[in-house]
């Protein structure tokens, strides 16, 4: 894979024009605009969060870097100081050939006002990547840029292209993995045009609707609910001009890409990219933050792993995904289980229990503690005695002698939990009192993006601590610092959701039950959208198995007419028997037909033929119908094995003088004499077909009565040759 | 030097990245980025060598740092190191025999006497030479050149040293940050032409009508097999794929092009096929102090099967992938865990890999390691640019190239502050 890519590098910088003129920029959105970090984002940005005790900012970074980016604009907005800050001191400001450069907005309420405030300040010059800042990649970009160039240079309307990615097409699995609802999207297989995009497709509903246009415009379209839309986006400038038109873009995804499908006026096309085995995610919520993290240590993502991109700092991997810092302090008795990273200089006492879990550095975790699935950042203290299961603990966090975290709790920094105390699951603990429920629906994260009361608040947090202390004494047990938020009326079923523990099984068979009715459901209703994501349109609610027949008997239909015509063909031309044969063949294959049909649509087509050439009498046509049934008695022979088909050939031969061509209804003895006399029927056949008309209505024994002369002959030529055996 | 500075940072930044493919690649990189440094270095009146080694040790220990699973950063670092110390060892050497021979001179004026003490100080010389390291085959040949060339050094020395004390400093600091350059040069020399003295043996090892087997790709092993085929030597090549990077699809396009008969093999098929074969040649990512390799991983599976049908086991490695230390050193890290979407596609298994529901941890592990180790008693020949050693004796050819004090890059540095 290595070599493989640097062959794809190399080739890119070989098309000189092409890099002189831009390089490669990023515009790395560096705030998320939504809430549901809170209470760790009113504190600090998400994207300095620590991930596997690295700001997640930096997998972000890195990886544009990797991927030959050569500037990235920041944008920033809420708690932009601190990201400054960051990226100034960090070596990313000192990269040779890389720039970083911020763009610090205050009043920014949303991606699309960052864009357009892009797009005012003048520096995006060509196609380039928009992220956020807290994506996690390690795809290679050389391909989806070529496409998106290669698009560009046919269609200047291909303005964007869209990486997704493969995932398991089932509701619950996407909801446990990453917390996202299930997403549809209907794209062109072919060009790979973005078509439809929907990711809040209600459920109760059922169904999706889309537009007939769609259809009708593209010769074919897959919906997918299998994809996985990984947040990373290549787009050309005009993306940034769209934004600045249309004042009221706000959200990426629900405005601008749903925007541009459904408004055709400019023509605007976006394109998807598939990634396979690279990886791609971003951290939405707490759920996706656990899962992402687990997926680092399991290192999906190297080479942006943390032994890897910390490098100095001798992070060491051991066995059974063991991530340990060289100077960490740890007790003998100490009980590592695996997937478990600790930072430097952190101190684990006697008998302490840690799975799947991150701590920080400089943590001092006592005696008889119990970690699982938990994230423990910089500076915590947890005394002996405290349990924590998927909690997500802050910086400077104190939990006193035997405290308890249950699932889902979320610890904002320097928090003080009392002693014996029992955070209850799913509860956001935090210094900060909560906002008032103000802007609750609203997507802001911007509360204190002025750096003066980021100051004040941090005043706040060093000298009030006191009168907090005797304050929120009752609500973190005795000694405890903090507030517990509380959760809306109607918002504390949806906890679960997004949350860092894992779904209780109530929720989960809940989920399964769900989707089951949904199921059962839809395939009571008139559009189906299968699991596959196929899509199906059922004629009536009668049941299914008319539908089949009537299919079956469209497709004989169109068989036996193609059979005609490769029949008429073989005479005309004079083709072989043998390719003939082939032919034939060949269509039964493609149309599902057993070789009973065969000859009954060959038999039909070669009588047809008689009929239609030229004759003035019965016994002209006889004679036509001789010829024909002579020349090409080898073909009809090869479809005819058994008993069974022949007996098909002479109901057909019945059909046709009944329906078709009358004409043959007077000659019907002396065409089944022919066919005898070719040894193309036997006279078992004949005989089986005589007796099964015996017990046949009268109007159906017509044919029956006119051949009983050769039928009866027939029976004593039998009769003889039994005697002459005997 | 802000100008070394950013190239150091530089190389540092494709050092973590992994951006740099290849033990030779990073060794000859890294011996050019270290020429650079020394020449950058501001030499001081007192001890000249003490701080060149204290700029090497610096760069050297944040380059090993970077990426500590390529051991070949921190071979040539010791190398440098070494070729510091010998230098100096040789200059003083050199300057006590002009001081011991000024100072006769001053005593009397026959030149006659001249050569006696000369020859004396070369004698010192090469005497604290080997109290130094232990005596090796090699520094026992290169004794007798040695004492010739010395007095003839000393002497045109000499003539200068008489004449004013200063001129000999700034000479001797010119002179010892030169020879050191020299020898970097050597050494660059050495890492870029392994390859081709490696494969100029290969005839002596592979015969006509031989089966030879390999696993992956190395350049090493494609060169030396290329050089007994372009010798007119007939044999067929078996080339196990190399799983999960399938490296060896490479090799044997490469080698099919250069007109071998080629056959392409899993690497499970291997043990099958090792009684068909004469000798097994694969390239190493390391050698060990004990003789042990760190190689692609599977080919401990192929040593044990080669042992298993005492088939010779041959290890192709160029000097600058020896390694001073021994692979129990906790500085060591003997592998690297890559990527698991080299071996399955995430986006099929990521359904596997589910945390939110059950006990939160997934039931998949995929583990992907890069090395293997396979320890000296498997390895039947070493084959380096110097020529064939046993598994044995490679702890003495790595006596030459190194000095004891310089093992530990970190700790010293750390007691040096």
């Amino acid at each position: 894979m290595g070599a493989q890519k640097k062959g794809a590098t190399a080739r890119v910088s070989e098309d000189p024009e092409e890099l002189a003129r831009h390089p490669l920029q990023a515009i790395l959105l560096a705030d998320s605009f939504t809430t549901k970090f809170r209470p760790i984002t009113l504190e600090r940005p998400k994207v300095l969060l620590p991930l596997v005790n690295i700001p997640m900012i930096n997998y972000t970074l890195a990886w544009l870097e990797s991927a030959g980016v050569e500037e990235v604009f920041v944008f920033c907005c809420a708690h932009s100081k601190q990201v400054i800050g960051y990226l100034e001191s960090s070596e990313w400001s000192s990269q040779p050939n890389f720039s970083v450069t911020t763009i610090e907005s205050h009043n920014s309420i949303s991606a699309g006002d960052a864009l357009r405030l892009i797009y005012e300040r003048n520096v995006i010059h060509g196609d380039f990547v928009l992220i956020s800042g807290d994506t996690v990649s390690n795809m290679s970009l050389t391909q989806a840029l070529q496409e998106h160039k290669d698009r560009r240079k046919k269609d200047a309307n291909a303005i964007m292209t869209m990486v997704v990615k493969q995932s398991k097409p089932s509701p619950i699995t996407q909801q446990s993995r990453l917390g996202t609802d299930e997403l549809f999207m209907a794209i062109n297989p072919v060009t790979k045009q973005l078509l439809y995009y929907e990711d809040k497709a209600e459920y109760s509903k059922g169904f999706i609707s889309l537009d007939k246009t769609l259809i009708a415009d593209n010769p074919s379209v897959i919906l997918h609910n299998d994809k996985q839309d990984c947040y990373i986006d290549i787009c050309s400038q005009e993306v940034l001009s769209l934004f600045t038109d249309n004042f009221d873009y706000q959200h990426l995804r629900r405005h601008f890409v749903k925007g541009l499908l459904v408004d055709d006026i400019m023509g605007y096309k976006i394109f998807t990219h598939e990634i396979h085995s690279s990886y791609a995610a971003r951290i939405d919520n707490f759920r996706s933050y656990d899962t992402i993290s687990k997926d680092i240590i399991q290192r999906w993502t190297y080479p942006f792993v943390p032994d890897v991109l910390c490098g100095s700092s001798a992070i060491k991997v051991e066995r059974q995904g063991t991530y340990r810092a060289s100077d960490v302090t740890l007790s003998r008795s100490a009980q590592l289980g695996s997937f478990i990273f600790i930072g430097q200089g952190t101190k684990i006492g006697n008998d302490t229990k840690i799975s799947h879990s991150v701590i920080g550095e400089r943590c001092t975790i006592g005696s008889n503690v119990t970690i699982e699935g938990s994230y423990i950042w910089n500076n915590v203290t947890i005394e002996d005695g405290c349990q924590l299961r998927n909690a997500i603990v802050c910086d400077g966090v104190i939990l006193k002698s035997g405290a308890v975290l249950q699932p889902g709790v979320i610890l904002s920094f320097k928090v003080v939990v009392g002693q014996q105390f029992v955070v209850p699951a799913y509860s956001k603990v935090s210094l900060l009192q909560q906002p008032t429920q103000q802007d609750s629906d609203e997507e802001l994260e911007y509360a204190d993006s002025t750096s003066g009361t980021g100051e004040l608040r941090s005043d706040k947090l060093n000298g009030d601590i006191a009168p907090d202390l005797s304050e929120t004494a009752s609500e973190l047990g005795t000694g405890g610092v903090g507030y517990i938020w509380k959760v809306f009326e109607g918002a504390y079923d949806e906890e679960w959701r997004h949350s860092v523990a894992p779904i209780p099984t109530d929720k989960l068979v809940k989920l399964m039950l769900d989707r089951d009715e949904d199921e059962e459901l839809l395939t009571q209703d008139g559009n189906v959208i299968s699991a596959s994501g196929e899509l199906k349109t059922v004629s009536d609610g009668n049941g299914s198995e008319d539908d089949d027949n009537e299919d079956s008997r469209d497709d004989y239909v169109s068989f036996e007419k193609e059979v005609e015509a490769t029949f008429l063909r073989a005479v005309h031309e004079n083709v072989k028997v043998d390719l003939a044969v082939l032919e034939v063949n060949a269509l039964r294959l493609s149309y599902n037909m057993a070789s009973v049909d065969c000859g009954g649509a060959i038999f039909y087509s070669m009588m047809k033929l008689a009929v239609e050439s030229p004759h003035n009498s019965a016994s002209e046509l006889h004679r036509n119908a001789a010829d024909i049934v002579t020349t090409w008695q080898k073909l009809l022979k090869s479809f005819l094995h058994d008993i069974d088909e022949e007996i098909e050939v002479i109901l057909k031969f019945e059909e046709m003088c009944l329906e078709s061509a009358k004409e043959f209804a007077a000659l019907f003895p002396q065409i089944l004499h022919l066919l005898y006399d070719k040894e193309i029927l036997h006279e078992d056949a004949i005989l089986r077909w005589a007796d099964e008309k015996e017990g046949a209505d009268e109007s159906d024994k017509v044919f029956l009565k006119r051949s009983e002369k050769f039928i009866q002959w027939l029976r004593e030529a039998e009769e003889e040759e039994e005697e002459e055996d005997e | 030097m802000p100008d070394t500075q950013a190239l150091v940072n530089d190389f540092l930044n494709k050092l973590k990245k992994r951006k740099i493919e290849g033990s030779q690649a990073t060794a000859k990189q890294t011996a050019e980025l270290l020429r650079s440094v020394i020449s950058q270095t501001r030499m001081p009146y007192t001890n000249q060598a003490a701080a060149l080694i204290h700029s090497v040790k610096a760069v050297g220990e944040r380059l090993v740092a970077a990426n500590p699973v390529e051991l070949a950063v921190g071979n040539v670092v010791r190398r440098v190191l070494h070729i510091i110390r010998e230098e100096d060892l040789s200059l003083t050497t050199a300057a006590m025999a002009g001081l011991n021979l000024s100072a006769e001179s001053d005593d009397e004026d026959d030149t006659d006497r001249d050569n006696h003490p000369a020859l004396s100080a070369a004698a010192i010389a090469s005497a604290s030479r080997s109290t130094l390291r232990p005596p090796s085959l090699q520094t026992l040949l290169e004794d007798v050149p040695d004492s010739a060339a010395v007095p003839h050094t000393s002497s045109s020395g000499g003539d200068s040293e008489g004449k004013s004390k200063s001129a000999d400093k700034s000479s001797r600091s010119r002179k010892l940050k030169h020879d050191v350059i020299e020898a970097v040069n050597e050494l660059i020399q050495d890492i870029s032409t392994c390859r081709e003295l490696i494969a100029e043996q290969a005839v002596e090892h592979i015969h006509q009508n031989e089966v030879i087997l390999t696993l992956g790709s190395s350049r090493t092993v494609l060169e030396f097999l290329c050089a007994a085929k372009e010798k007119k030597r007939s044999f067929r090549v078996f080339v196990a794929e190399g799983a999960p990077r399938y490296q060896g699809h490479l090799l044997a396009k490469e080698l099919v092009t250069r007109g071998l008969q080629t056959t392409l093999i899993t690497d499970s098929a291997v043990f099958a096929m090792i009684s068909r074969v004469n000798m097994v040649i694969v390239g190493a990512h390391a050698v060990m102090a004990n003789g042990g390799v760190i190689a692609p991983v599977g080919l401990n599976m192929v040593a044990l099967a080669a042992q298993k049908h005492a088939v010779p086991f041959v290890v192709l490695a160029g000097s600058h992938k020896l390694c001073p230390l021994y692979p129990h050193h906790p500085e060591v890290l003997l592998n690297e865990l890559r990527s698991p979407s080299e071996l399955l596609d995430f986006g099929e298994f990521s359904d596997c890999l589910d945390f939110g529901s059950g006990i939160g941890a997934p039931l998949l592990h995929v583990v992907n390691p890069t090395f293997d180790y396979v320890p000296p008693k498997l390895v039947s020949l070493f084959i380096t640019d110097t020529g064939g050693h046993n598994p044995s004796y490679m702890y003495r050819l790595i006596a030459d190239y190194y000095s004891a004090d310089d093992l530990v890059l970190e700790r010293r540095t750390a007691s040096g502050n």
